[in-house]
């Protein structure tokens, strides 16, 4: 990323660089113009014509290297709002669990090979994989399941190749609630292996 | 504080030649109790709110076992208050035709900054002194006066000192975090003692009453730490993985927990100092919430190594392990009963969670709590005759009290915030 920030900036200096160069090169032609004593009125009004023009051009150059600039920039924040976004879902996206299960659905399943993918194009990011319960249970057993959960997610990702170093399991049993209602709706949702990036 | 017993003052105490009241006796009787208001002796006028405080502690902690009923004072044909509380003074008829089985007096005498107790039980049937008691300390150790004479009012009528010696350790919510807090027996005096500003859960006693094992995520993983309450010092168990569910020895420093740095979790028996002594359940899934029988040879702890989880009892000498509960398919919580015969456990079914009973032999189980919340945690009181469990009944989770029968149902004590996990110390005096 930065050695591509790096290179394009070298080449809008270059550019730059080339631009006032050929402004220069023009110079000695109008020092050579005025060659009488009294300065020839016609003379200096196409010279002030040629320094006109040539500023012109150079203004538009300029702006030229600038929508290249912008475009480019704005290019690379697409490229980076995608990452994001995909890191965003990587975190977001919670796998869900049966009451009392450790299984995982063929939805989890789905979930988690997406996430596998995402960490195989990161690889130097470490995860820690939260295992979550509803409260339809005990404390202590539910902190019991809820490792059972992210041990469940985080051995899915191993064996898709997913390096085990990169990989840590914690429960938080029925203590981290997403949502607080006495729904099913609210206590499926909260039977979770949620995803952090470390 | 200094207690003398007077046996001089008192010549007639005898040895208790009755058969005790069976506290897990569900039809259980009350035993009727009159407790006139105490006796101002020594002459003075003042003292008379120390006599009423201490009749008031009194009457609460009695009412408070489950096993004994005080009779309404306005039924009392005789003050004590006026004709005295010794043997000689009270006419026992005077207290049989009114019901009463048992009569407690007591005399108040103040002495500069400090107080005398003189309390006595008598038989009112057969007219005989059972307990007597002298009690000295300061005007604030009334409370605990007033609870040692309990214990021996208790140990005469059920030959347990019962429960006025120990204390309760459970968990609130404080500022979105958990922390541990102690309270006394009747849930007076709560007292936080953890401010880590975290989860932390499955406060333990040890046997002498020194010690908390309790979880915390203070470290950000569930670790396990020993403390010792008065020294504020101790150690911590940290793992990889969970490091949970303690549960101590009995009569020794050591420790059941469930762990699972090997990769799965299972229950493995500690030191005092957090050493691994050796692993004690070997079952792949989760192993958890190990609890010792009373003479410690025995855990029983919670496995769904058969599908669902189900208590499960590990003979520790013999290495053999069965499961003891079979009905429904959500049972946790394990509680061994003081007297080693019965565990009371934590049943859900149709997401409805309560609190069940079952013996040691697998006879039952009992449902003790239902249609009122969710019912958590059950403990046992040390004597095996109270049960104190959470529920969510009025709304928020707060920490109930039963019988050992399930009857009874009452709060035990109101506070800001949520409290859940409460557990039982032993009676230590010294606490």
């Amino acid at each position: 990323m930065k050695k591509r920030l790096l290179m394009n900036l070298t080449v809008a200096l270059m550019v730059l660089g080339l631009v006032f160069t050929v402004s220069c090169a023009k110079k000695p032609v109008m020092s050579e113009a005025p060659t009488g004593v009294v300065v020839d009125q016609s003379a200096a009004d196409a010279a002030a014509a040629e320094a006109e023009a040539l500023a012109k051009q150079r203004a538009m150059e300029e702006a030229q290297l600038k929508a290249d600039a912008l475009k480019e920039a704005q290019l690379k924040d697409a490229e980076f709002a995608k990452k994001a976004a995909a890191e965003r879902r990587f975190q977001s996206q919670d796998i869900h669990f049966d009451y009392d299960s450790s299984e995982l659905s063929p939805m989890s399943k789905t979930l988690l090979k997406e996430k596998a993918l995402w960490l195989e194009e990161n690889t130097n990011v470490l995860v820690s994989i939260e295992g979550h319960c509803d409260d339809r249970g005990t404390t202590e057993y539910n902190l019991a399941l809820g490792e059972r959960r992210a041990i469940s997610a985080k051995q899915f990702l191993v064996n898709l190749g997913i390096s085990e170093s990169r990989l840590v399991t914690i429960s938080y049993g029925e203590e981290r609630p997403l949502a607080l209602e006495a729904t099913e709706a609210a206590w499926a949702k909260n039977r979770r292996a949620h995803f952090v990036v470390k | 504080m200094i207690v003398l017993l007077i046996g001089g003052v008192f010549p007639r105490i005898v040895s208790a030649q009755h058969a005790y009241i069976n506290i897990s006796d569900p039809f259980l009787r009350k035993s009727p109790v009159a407790v006139p208001d105490f006796k101002l002796l020594g002459g003075q006028d003042a003292g008379g709110d120390l006599a009423r405080e201490a009749r008031t502690v009194l009457v609460n902690a009695l009412e408070f076992t489950g096993y004994i009923k005080v009779l309404e004072k306005a039924s009392y044909i005789e003050q004590p208050a006026v004709t005295g509380i010794s043997r000689a003074e009270v006419n026992f008829k005077n207290w049989t035709v009114v019901g009463a089985e048992l009569l407690v007096t007591g005399g108040v005498v103040i002495s500069g900054d400090g107080v005398q107790l003189k309390l006595r039980l008598f038989d009112t049937f057969t007219e005989r002194l059972l307990v007597g008691k002298v009690y000295s300390g300061q005007t604030d150790d009334i409370r605990r006066m007033v609870h040692r004479f309990c214990s021996e009012i208790s140990f005469h009528l059920t030959g347990k000192r019962g429960v006025f010696a120990s204390r309760l350790a459970f968990v609130s919510t404080v500022k979105k975090n958990k922390e541990i807090f102690v309270c006394d027996f009747d849930g007076y005096r709560p007292k936080q003692v953890t401010r880590l500003n975290s989860i932390t859960l499955s406060p333990s006693w040890s046997s002498d009453g020194q010690y908390l094992a309790y979880t915390s995520y203070v470290k950000g993983n569930p670790d396990l730490y020993i403390k010792n309450l008065k020294q504020k010092q101790g150690t911590s168990v940290r793992f990889k993985g969970v490091n949970i569910t303690p549960d101590w020895v009995p009569g020794q420093f050591a420790l059941a927990a469930t762990l699972s740095y090997s990769g799965d979790q299972e229950i493995y028996l500690l030191t005092g100092k957090g050493k691994i002594i050796k692993r004690l359940t070997k079952s792949w899934g989760i192993d958890v919430s190990p609890e010792f029988s009373p003479d410690g040879k025995k855990i029983a702890f919670v496995s769904k190594r058969a599908g669902t989880p189900q208590i499960f009892i590990k003979d520790l000498e013999t290495e053999t392990v069965r499961r003891l509960t079979f009905q429904g398919r959500y049972n946790t919580s394990p509680a061994w009963s003081p007297d080693g015969d019965k565990i009371v456990y934590v049943g859900v079914v149709k997401g409805e969670i309560n609190i069940y009973i079952i013996g040691i032999d697998g006879t039952g189980p009992v449902q003790l709590t239902r249609n009122a919340g969710d019912n958590e945690d059950p403990s046992w009181s040390p004597d095996g005759s109270l049960i104190t469990f959470t529920s969510t009944r009025e709304g928020v989770s707060r920490i109930f009290l039963m019988t050992a029968t399930g009857g009874e149902q009452r709060r035990l004590l109101l506070m800001a915030g949520a409290q859940t996990g409460s557990e039982w110390s032993q009676g230590n005096e010294n606490n």
